[in-house]
């Protein structure tokens, strides 16, 4: 039998954080408590527009135990925002000082001894309010005489996007059936377990040291600190386990420029914790999106051209919507062949909570609408989804003009899997169906719009007299396991056990930067740059080596398992452990020291690499109740090579959960603004009896741009359940609902109308 | 409002506080013991991730007065492992990946804790753990887990 190419990655070690999260010991920011610490909160608009016209602090101040009361006077008055490149786009204060966009707005925050009392302090806080008209849905604010909500956003257009590759309008000319479908995609709540909180110590020094949850320390201490009007590294974010992220995260939150506004001003530790309610209220959400879509085909299914426009509800502010309003533009014709396609993507200002990132960035969108549409397609030329979009799938080495070079792509073995899959599965029973989606998605992001001077991702490793690697990392593990992920890929590249690894990450005093968690990017970013840091600390290692072996000047070395030897010979060599040793003495008493960094270079636009699958979902559709129940959900999936399989295996599992809830279940009805269900007794998303059966099958592909061959292996798998899930539905009952989420009133509605027919 | 007695045991230890009697158990546990292990994910007993046993039975800590824990006996996750040694149950946690962020684990620990005892089916596992929310992992693994504990394919160490 072969041997396993490799000792550490592909193989089942435990999660690294693991054993402190089983015994309750893993110390979350929610359970930081600090000498003299205060508690924080904050009173948020009730309206969805209006001037504020008056606040009156004085009666709050006066309640026995409050320490502060601080409003948008308190502030620098600076506007934030994360697209730091575009000014015009940093366009929320952190306490309003005069106008206020959307009902969860801060409007003042109050320290004091206790959670109940501050909460009392609230009720005390006199505001006075002239409400404004407000406006709700996209297409409505877009409208001439629309309220408008930012002075330099006619119209409340926020952001626009236009893409356009070969002649739109002459495939369309060519094509034998051309069809068009308006999609209504919601919006979704990320309800991490751990709710955004964060404690802020700042002490007369000058120092700020924030304890928060978050997906990206960098980016949450840079924001501070521009703010606050304090210098970047007087401010030190400290964040070492994250109660889940899903994107809504690396951005700054309430409870960070509360808690530190309050500390500032007291120089005492004060903690907020956002409670349930204004998590699902006050905190930003997925960006719902109204879509058309045109599509031209020839007869045999070949794509030939394809336009989008889509309307984005972006809520007040702008956020990270705008990287939403592109990135599913781009996934909109994604992971297919396009000889021709045109989008225009309008961000709109409208008076509700800002929308912005969440799992999957604007392609769970996309994929939905693509992937509804496609089938509709097949089926009205009576070609088999399957077959139909093999016939147009991305393949290696395909450039998606201006856009992006694909280099490794599985999708082709992917269909197959599925394709056997669907045909082992034989007759069905009635009102059941299979549908499937195909989708892709990026290994981290190219752009640049935070500015960021630093490498997109860095990493230090020192190696110690016991041959223990102190492996120091920018990224940030929010539960998706790039810390077992880093320590598999240095303990790999330097011939080490896993367990020789220490990881430090979390704390911007001590680790690089790393631009976080989100866009899929740790594994492939910061995995290349602990690649690089550990292969550079081999190289010194073997050069010690090379001495006391004294080999041929033909033979490489090379290390592993601890075993330092001649590849050629491997019973020639060393003990890793012993040649550190000498290694150290050699060097003056110094560790071995090694650094690696990563940005991504002529790569295009959007990112290095793709992952690629497609997703069968079998569902059953009860005519009587439209109740949807989900049977089996099977997904082909090429992340590259597999570097965590019990990680990939949970990312997996966690996405079906997440998107088959956008699917049929999670929805964030409003009323003027207002969102009608902020608990998770109403908001519904799926409960362990409501999980499908899962089985995942990996198509392996090499992608050179990754470490070890690997891309990402997270986001990407909430793309495609929604799409799969309505087809689902069609297969099994006829009827194609475009409005998400596909609740069993709409099926019920659906299948009236089909009858009527 | 004055404070009262309250005397129970927590992870095997006889404790005598003087509370709030509004206080809720979580608080107590948390804010008052330092144990932190129990989390609170919502506050109105939907999520399941203050989730402990009382008696040997599963609880949702934030819908329990502390006052009415009196003379009962309290396990919390820092209760399971016995100094490095870990539970059957926690040992299949880390063999399946039964976790992501954490912050549901301990609830989700306490749960199951509570309903193997009874040797439960496959159908059983689910609803025991329906309670319990984990937004990161889609419970599959969490499911296997169990179940493989349930099979007996893990026994108790060294004992």
């Amino acid at each position: 039998m072969k041997k396993p190419p490799y000792s550490v990655i592909n193989t089942p070690v435990h999660n690294i954080d693991g054993i402190a999260k089983i015994t309750g010991r893993a110390q979350y920011t929610f359970d930081v408590t600090l000498p003299r610490m205060l508690h924080g909160k904050i009173l948020r608009s009730p309206y969805p527009h209006a001037e504020i016209t008056r606040i009156d602090i004085s009666q709050a101040q006066r309640l026995k135990g409050v320490k502060a009361v601080l409003t948008g006077k308190d502030t620098l008055g600076k506007k934030q925002g994360i697209w730091r490149r575009f000014r015009e786009l940093c366009d929320e204060e952190i306490l309003a000082r005069d106008r206020v966009r959307y009902i969860g707005e801060p409007v003042a925050t109050v320290a004091a001894a206790d959670e109940d009392t501050a909460e009392e302090a609230l009720d005390l806080i006199e505001v006075e309010y002239k409400p404004l008209p407000a406006v709700f849905e996209p297409l409505e604010a877009i409208k001439e005489g629309a309220p408008q909500l930012h002075e330099q956003a006619e119209r409340n257009i926020n952001v626009t996007r236009h893409i356009e590759c070969g002649n739109v309008d002459e495939g369309f000319q060519k094509a034998d059936y051309v069809r068009e479908d308006w999609f209504r995609c919601s919006s979704q709540a990320h309800v991490c377990m751990e709710t955004h909180c964060a404690v802020a110590d700042y002490t007369p020094e000058g120092k700020l040291t924030v304890y928060t949850s978050s997906q990206s320390h960098y980016y949450i201490k840079v924001l501070l600190a521009e703010i606050l009007g304090l210098r970047e590294n007087d401010v030190r974010v400290i964040s070492r386990y994250t109660g889940g992220g899903f994107g809504s995260k690396f951005e700054l939150d309430s409870a960070q420029f509360c808690s530190s506004l309050l500390s500032m001003k007291l120089c005492q530790p004060v903690k907020i914790v956002l409670t349930r309610e204004e998590e699902f209220t006050a905190t930003k959400r997925r960006t719902p999106m109204f879509y058309y879509v045109r599509s031209g085909v020839k007869k045999d299914g070949t794509f030939l051209a394809k336009e989008a426009r889509v309307f984005t509800e972006g809520g007040a502010y702008t956020a990270m919507g705008a990287t939403a309003l592109y990135l599913t533009g781009f996934f909109q014709s994604f992971p297919y062949v396009w000889p021709s396609y045109r989008y225009d993507g309008y961000r709109v200002y409208t008076n509700t909570a800002p929308t912005s990132a969440m799992r999957g960035f604007g392609a769970p969108q996309a994929t939905f609408c693509a992937e509804t549409q496609i089938d509709l397609i097949a089926d009205d030329l009576g070609i088999d989804p399957i077959v139909m979009r093999r016939k147009n799938a991305m393949y290696p080495g395909y450039e998606v003009p201006g856009q992006a070079t694909i280099q490794s792509c599985g999708l082709d073995q992917c269909l197959d899997k599925i394709d056997k899959w669907i045909k082992s599965r034989g007759k069905l029973p009635p009102n059941r169906g299979i549908g499937i989606a195909a989708y892709g998605f990026m290994s981290g992001g190219i752009f640049n719009w935070f500015d960021t001077p630093y490498a997109f991702s860095s990493a230090v490793i020192q190696i110690n007299i016991d041959g223990k690697v102190d492996l120091y990392v920018g990224s940030q593990d929010m539960g998706q396991g790039s810390n077992t992920t880093m320590a598999m890929i240095c303990a790999e590249e330097l011939g080490v056990k896993f367990e020789d690894i220490r990881l430090h990450m979390g704390d911007t005093e001590n680790c690089p930067v790393d631009l976080g968690a989100w866009g899929s990017r740790e594994t492939l970013m910061q995995g290349n740059a602990v690649k690089m840091a550990a292969s550079e600390a081999k190289h010194q290692i073997l050069q010690f080596a090379s001495a006391k072996l004294a080999p041929n000047i033909v033979y490489d070395l090379d290390i592993k398992d601890g075993w330092i030897h001649l590849i050629a010979r491997p019973e020639r060599g060393l003990s890793y452990y012993d040649v550190v040793k000498e290694a150290i003495r050699g060097k003056d008493g110094q560790p071995i020291v090694a650094r690696g960094h990563y940005t991504p270079h002529r790569k295009g636009m959007i990112s290095p690499a793709y992952s690629f699958g497609v997703q069968a979902v079998e569902a059953q559709v009860d005519p009587d109740t439209g109740k949807i129940t989900l049977k089996n959900c099977v997904t082909a999936h090429d992340c590259g090579q597999v570097i965590n399989p019990l990680g990939v295996e949970g990312q997996l599992e966690g996405a079906i959960a997440m998107a088959a809830g956008y699917g049929f279940t999670e929805h964030l009805p409003m009323d003027e603004g207002k969102i009608l269900n902020p608990n998770l007794v109403d908001y519904m998303l799926l409960r362990a009896t409501e999980m499908p059966e899962t089985k995942v099958m990996e198509v392996e592909t090499y992608e050179p741009e990754g470490p070890f061959g690997a891309k990402e292996a997270g986001e990407g798998l909430t793309n495609p359940t929604a799409g799969a899930l309505g087809n689902a539905v069609f297969h099994a009952a006829g009827i194609s609902i475009k409005n998400l989420p596909i609740t069993p009133e709409k099926v019920l509605n659906a299948l009236k109308e089909k009858k009527k027919k | 409002m004055k404070k009262k007695r309250l005397r129970f045991t927590v992870n095997g230890e006889h404790h005598e506080l003087y509370i709030h009697p509004k206080k809720l158990l979580v608080e107590i546990l948390r804010d008052e013991m330092g144990l932190t292990g129990t989390k609170r994910g919502c506050n109105t007993g939907s999520c399941g991730a203050c989730t402990v046993l009382l008696d040997g039975m599963a609880v949702k800590s934030c819908s329990v007065l502390a006052m009415q824990a009196e003379g009962a006996e309290i396990t919390t996750v820092e209760g399971l492992a016995d100094g490095s040694r870990l539970t059957p149950l926690q040992r299949s946690f880390l063999d399946h990946g039964a976790f992501q962020c954490g912050f549901c684990t301990s609830g989700m620990l306490m749960s199951a804790t509570a309903f193997l005892e009874e040797n439960p089916t496959p159908e059983d596992i689910k609803e025991g753990i329906q309670g319990n929310i984990c937004r990161c992992t889609g419970y599959n693994s969490i499911l296997r887990a169990i179940k493989a504990v349930a099979e007996g394919k893990y026994k108790e160490e060294g004992r």
